[in-house]
């Protein structure tokens, strides 16, 4: 494969676990803006775990993506009673403190302002990229056919209602936005090793809002949704380069495009119903 | 009323700033048994609801469901040690289908014993899959299983809430207003249902204004009229009450 295939692809695998990310949370109803800065403490650990310690590297992936997570749910404890707006300010001021931190802390390891540079001399291959994204699309997979994913689906709908019929709202919440957080780690982790320099200023608000627009695009309420909308927004910049300086205006016809056509995303789980898709009874009548 | 009380409310208070919407407030349901509280508009029956199911908290008094109190429980818990509940206006969750509301009223039920969240992957017993069968054959909505809940007609939609609130295996059943906006045919074959719930060994407490309902189907009666029960008793003895008939038709002067 040519390199320019190799980035494309490797771009493809990371947008896609950071649509996960994304999608975890939003599944049960919750927006997050602020997965950048789960990205970045994914990154930054790992980085800092490969240069300074010499962990081996698939260690500090998962230690990037825990440490995220614990964050996540730290976080996730006084944030998810905020809802639908608030929530999304509070969640972007989170990805804002964490940006800031590796801004102005930790400095003489990270580098600060100046970039992390050094983190390594070859960038991990794509099979590490693509690993990850079929470990976690193996995951939802499953998730989206048990009892889970339908409590998540559930929540998402009618959190109330869905606490007056036995599920703990609070668990389930909290759960899916550190699983995000995870992810989001992870990916943070493997974006530092791929591009081998990580700096605060990659790990801004429109890093957050693109992840949740593959999702919005895509649909938020089956994981598809989110590997789909992340493969638009990677390729079709590629595809169109014929259109020169008119392909930011065309990509913005797009999304507008598509949000009036689909506004509920472009794979709904009624495209994807078939009956052994859900945990059903038998089909023959008693 | 010597049977063994299931849910037992004790001088149970609960105000909105100023307004009182139950004023110290006892009842008893006895177990297997169909009850009524009954009302003008307005008279604190839905608030009830809202206390015994966690949903509002409940500052004063007791609220014992058998031997537990489960006032000020969190909702999730009070409905896993076996209350459910219907509302009064439909609440169906838009993106599940009819099938799927069973399964995730079932859901705590499907607990896998690891931290408590429910099994990944298709794990759960076959008994709960065939219950959620019978449940949806019970009240008539098998043919429609697949079809999301919110398309249906509005008395299917009444029933599908009843099925979730079933599916969660409750010793005492909560249904709100359950004929409001049916029409003659569909109230009465809801009746039938309730009937036939009733003979699985359940509890029900109902709220409801449609009074020939009320009277052909229930074995006591509560009424409440601004936040204080007024009378209560059987069927007979409800339709003779001065203070109930005052109630809902004024007093003659």
């Amino acid at each position: 494969m040519s390199s320019y295939y190799l980035d494309l692809f490797s771009a493809l695998g990371l947008n896609i676990l950071l649509a996960l990310s994304v999608y975890c949370p939003m599944a049960t109803g919750q927006l997050s803006l602020g997965n950048a800065g789960f990205m970045a403490i994914g990154a930054y650990v790992s980085a800092i775990l490969v240069v300074h310690l010499h962990v081996p590297l698939f260690v500090t992936l998962i230690a990037g993506g825990v440490m995220a997570g614990i964050v996540g749910i730290l976080v996730g404890f006084p944030v998810l009673r905020l809802r639908g707006v608030f929530l999304a300010m509070a969640t972007l001021g989170f990805g804002e403190i964490v940006r800031n931190f590796f801004m102005n802390f930790l400095e003489s390891l990270t580098g600060g302002a100046y970039g992390f540079r050094g983190i390594g001399d070859t960038p991990i291959s794509i099979t590490w990229i693509w690993g990850w994204v079929i470990f976690f699309l193996i995951f939802f997979f499953f998730l989206s056919r048990s009892r889970l994913g339908l409590a998540m689906i559930a929540t998402h709908d009618d959190d109330t209602v869905s606490e007056l019929i036995g599920i703990n709202i609070v668990r389930l919440k909290i759960g899916a936005f550190g699983l995000g957080a995870f992810i989001a780690g992870v990916a943070g982790g493997l974006y530092a090793h791929y591009y081998l320099y990580i700096e605060p200023e990659f790990f801004n608000v429109w890093k957050s809002i693109y992840m949740v627009l593959f999702v919005i695009m895509g649909g938020m309420l089956t994981f598809w949704g989110g590997v789909l909308g992340a493969s638009i927004f990677t390729l079709l910049p590629e595809l169109t380069r014929v259109l020169q300086d008119w392909r930011g205006a065309f990509f913005g016809v797009v999304i507008i495009g598509l949000m009036i056509a689909r506004p509920s995303g472009l794979i709904t789980r009624e495209i994807l119903r078939l009956d052994f898709w859900l945990p059903s009874p038998k089909e023959s009548k008693p | 009323m010597n049977k063994t009380s299931i849910l037992a409310l004790s001088r149970v208070c609960k105000n909105f700033g100023g307004l009182i919407a139950v004023d110290d407030l006892s009842l008893k349901v006895s177990s297997g048994q169909i009850c009524g509280l009954i009302g003008p508009n307005g008279g604190g029956k839905t608030t009830v609801f809202n206390m015994i199911t966690g949903v509002y908290p409940c500052l004063r008094g007791s609220i014992h469901l058998e031997d537990v109190d489960i006032r000020s429980m969190k909702s999730y818990r009070i409905t896993r040690l076996g209350i459910a509940r219907t509302f009064q206006t439909i609440r169906l969750f838009p993106n599940l289908s009819t099938l799927e509301h069973v399964l995730i009223g079932q859901n705590f039920l499907a607990r896998s014993r690891i931290g408590g969240f429910p099994s990944l992957g298709r794990t759960d017993k076959i008994n709960l899959r065939g219950q959620a069968e019978e449940i949806l054959n019970l009240l008539g909505i098998w043919e429609v299983r697949h079809r999301k809940a919110i398309t249906l007609p509005y008395g299917s939609q009444r029933k599908v809430e009843i099925a979730r609130a079933l599916a969660t295996r409750p010793k005492l059943l909560l249904l709100d207003e359950p004929t409001a906006g049916m029409n003659i045919r569909e109230t009465e074959e809801l009746l039938k249902i309730i009937s036939k719930i009733r003979g699985l060994g359940n509890t029900i407490l109902v709220i409801e204004h449609d009074m020939k309902f009320v009277m052909g189907i229930c074995d006591y009666i509560f009424v409440l009229n601004f936040g204080k029960k007024i009378a209560e008793g059987t069927p007979e003895e409800i339709s003779q009450n001065k203070r109930v008939i005052e109630a809902y038709l004024g007093r003659e002067d």
